[in-house]
Parts: structure tokens; C-alpha cells; sequence
């Protein structure tokens, strides 16, 4: 008996925990919607010079996108350096091949 | 940890899809694809980068995009990301039906984006004459953008055989690092597709 109770109890605080996570994730869905509809607005109502609108869409889909890596995919959780060194190794080579790719074009 | 336990766990643990060893590499080895395909995207995109200017007396970016269809498919996708989110959530309240629905849903929702896709090209192909072969810049844009489209229809034939194979079986030890593993993908082509809407269309459109 006692020890029916103690395996339903860790039962409803995992359902518990992952509807916490559930909660956080829906959260981060509608700031991706706000981010993302922001971006678009931002094009649309042209009232920013263009110089400015590049860098601002840039950091808006970046930031979209952390969220999407640290909520949707679970990277916030532990256990997760591994992945961590695996997609910021690929970042910073992502980063090197554009910049590669777009300084080339200078000369 | 025996074969049986596995096929059928007596009680399912936090985390199914790390809970055998097999579940650990799978993990770990997606993440590892998935760092590699952020280079190869990264290159794909550079390459748009450099080229967009040359349209070779073509459409331009400007002229050609339309911000209307692509704030569409960024929707569809972004909700498809959800719902396969949710479906996770029910696999990790070993859930079957709900998981299914779930991941029913996202398959609706990416083969709708992949429908407004081919609308698209068709368009720029069939109304604006603008193809794989017009100019550098059309190069650069199909295949930055069609290879993306080409992520979503495997990840949609992915995840629609997961459905097919693992409905009469339950969730359990062994296939859970597959949903789960197929959801990380469909994550990360949302992620592409946010620097496709920002780099290719919205930058497009600036100019």
C-alpha cells in the first residue's frame, strides 16, 4: 500500500513537471508569434531606415530561434551539454562560411 | 535492463527517450547531425548572400517576393512546431492516442506550407519566368529554399511512417527516441526556416 502511494505520487509530480514544461513552451509559442509578426510588421510599415531594419530582423530571428533551440528542443534541460557543444560547434562554423562567403564578394 | 522491459516498460520513466542506452546515442548522434547541418545550411545560405545581387537583368528580389504567402507558411510552420511539441508532452504521459493526434496534426500543417511552396515556384516558374536558370541569384534561391522545402517533405514522410509503424504498438523504450528524435528535426527545420524568412524574403524586401 505504502508503497502504491509513493509510485502514484512521483507519477503525478513527473505529469507536474511536464506540464510546467508544457506551460514554459506555450509561453515561448507566443513570443515567437509576437517576434515574428514584429519582423513582418517592421518590413511592411517601412517608418525604419533600412540600415537599421537588417540588424533589428537579424537579432529578432535570432532570438526566435534561441528560444526555439533552449524551449521546443529541450535545451534548457540537463543532460544537454553534449548537444550544446555540438550545435555551437556548428554555429561558429555557420558563422565562418558566411562570413567566408559574403567578404569574398569585396574584391 | 532486459528486452521485455524495454517493448513493455512496467512503468514509464521520466524520460523515455534517453532511458536505454540506444535512446543515449540516438540523442546524442542527432545532435551531432544536426550541428552538421547547420553548416550545410550556413553554406547554402552564404551562397544566397553572395549571389542575390546578380539577377543578370532578371527579377530581383524585390520585385519578384510576396510577403503575404511567406507570413502564411512562417505560421503554419511555427504552429506546426507546437503541435509537435504537444505531441512529446503526451509521449511523455505515455499517451499513445493523444501523441498520434498530435503528430497528425503537424503532418497536416507541414504538407500545407509544402503545398504553399510549390504554389510559389510554380508562380515565379510559370508567371514570372523566373527559374533554377535565370541568373545566379535564381540559382542561390532555389536551391537554398527548395532544399529547405526538401528537409520538410522527408521530415513529413518521416514522421508519417513513425505513425503508420508505431500505431498498433504503444509507446515504449524502444521507439520513443524515434519521436522523439523526429521532433527534434522538425524543430530545427523551423529554426532554417526563421533565417529563410528573415535573410531570403524580409531582407529581400528591404533591400
Amino acid at each position: 500500500m505504502a508503497k502504491d502511494t509513493k509510485t502514484k505520487s512521483t507519477t503525478d509530480f513527473k505529469k507536474e513537471a511536464h506540464k510546467e514544461e508544457m506551460k514554459q513552451q506555450v509561453v515561448t509559442f507566443a513570443l515567437m508569434i509576437i517576434f515574428t509578426i514584429a519582423a513582418f510588421a517592421l518590413v511592411v510599415s517601412d517608418v525604419i531606415d533600412r540600415y537599421f531594419i537588417i540588424p533589428i530582423i537579424l537579432l529578432l530571428a535570432l532570438v526566435q530561434v534561441i528560444f526555439q533551440l533552449y524551449y521546443f528542443m529541450h535545451m534548457k534541460n540537463k543532460g544537454h551539454e553534449m548537444p550544446a557543444l555540438m550545435i555551437y560547434g556548428g554555429i561558429s562554423v555557420a558563422v565562418m562560411t558566411i562570413l567566408t562567403f559574403t567578404t569574398i564578394i569585396w574584391w | 535492463m532486459s528486452n521485455e522491459d524495454v517493448l513493455n516498460p512496467k512503468r514509464m520513466p521520466h524520460e523515455p527517450e534517453k532511458a536505454t542506452l540506444e535512446g543515449k546515442n540516438k540523442f546524442l548522434g542527432f545532435w551531432f547531425f544536426l550541428g552538421g547541418e547547420t553548416v550545410l545550411f550556413a553554406s547554402l545560405f552564404g551562397t544566397y548572400l553572395a549571389l542575390n545581387d546578380s539577377t543578370a537583368g532578371g527579377p530581383s528580389a524585390d520585385e519578384l517576393f510576396g510577403l503575404e504567402l511567406v507570413f502564411i507558411m512562417t505560421m503554419l510552420l511555427l504552429t506546426s512546431s507546437l503541435t509537435s511539441v504537444y505531441a512529446i508532452y503526451h509521449m511523455k504521459n505515455n499517451d499513445l492516442g493523444k501523441m498520434l493526434v498530435w503528430l497528425g496534426v503537424t503532418v497536416a500543417l507541414g504538407f500545407a506550407f509544402l503545398g504553399c511552396e510549390i504554389y510559389e515556384f510554380y508562380h515565379y516558374i510559370h508567371g514570372e519566368h523566373f527559374t533554377f536558370r535565370s541568373s545566379a541569384f535564381g540559382s542561390a534561391f532555389y536551391t537554398l529554399v527548395g532544399f529547405h522545402g526538401g528537409h520538410v517533405l522527408f521530415g513529413l514522410l518521416w514522421i508519417l511512417s513513425l505513425i503508420i509503424r508505431n500505431a498498433k504498438r504503444g509507446i515504449n523504450l524502444y521507439n520513443a527516441p524515434k519521436f522523439y528524435v523526429a521532433s527534434l528535426y522538425w524543430h530545427f527545420i523551423d529554426v532554417v526556416w526563421v533565417f529563410i524568412f528573415t535573410v531570403v524574403y524580409l531582407m529581400g524586401k528591404v533591400g
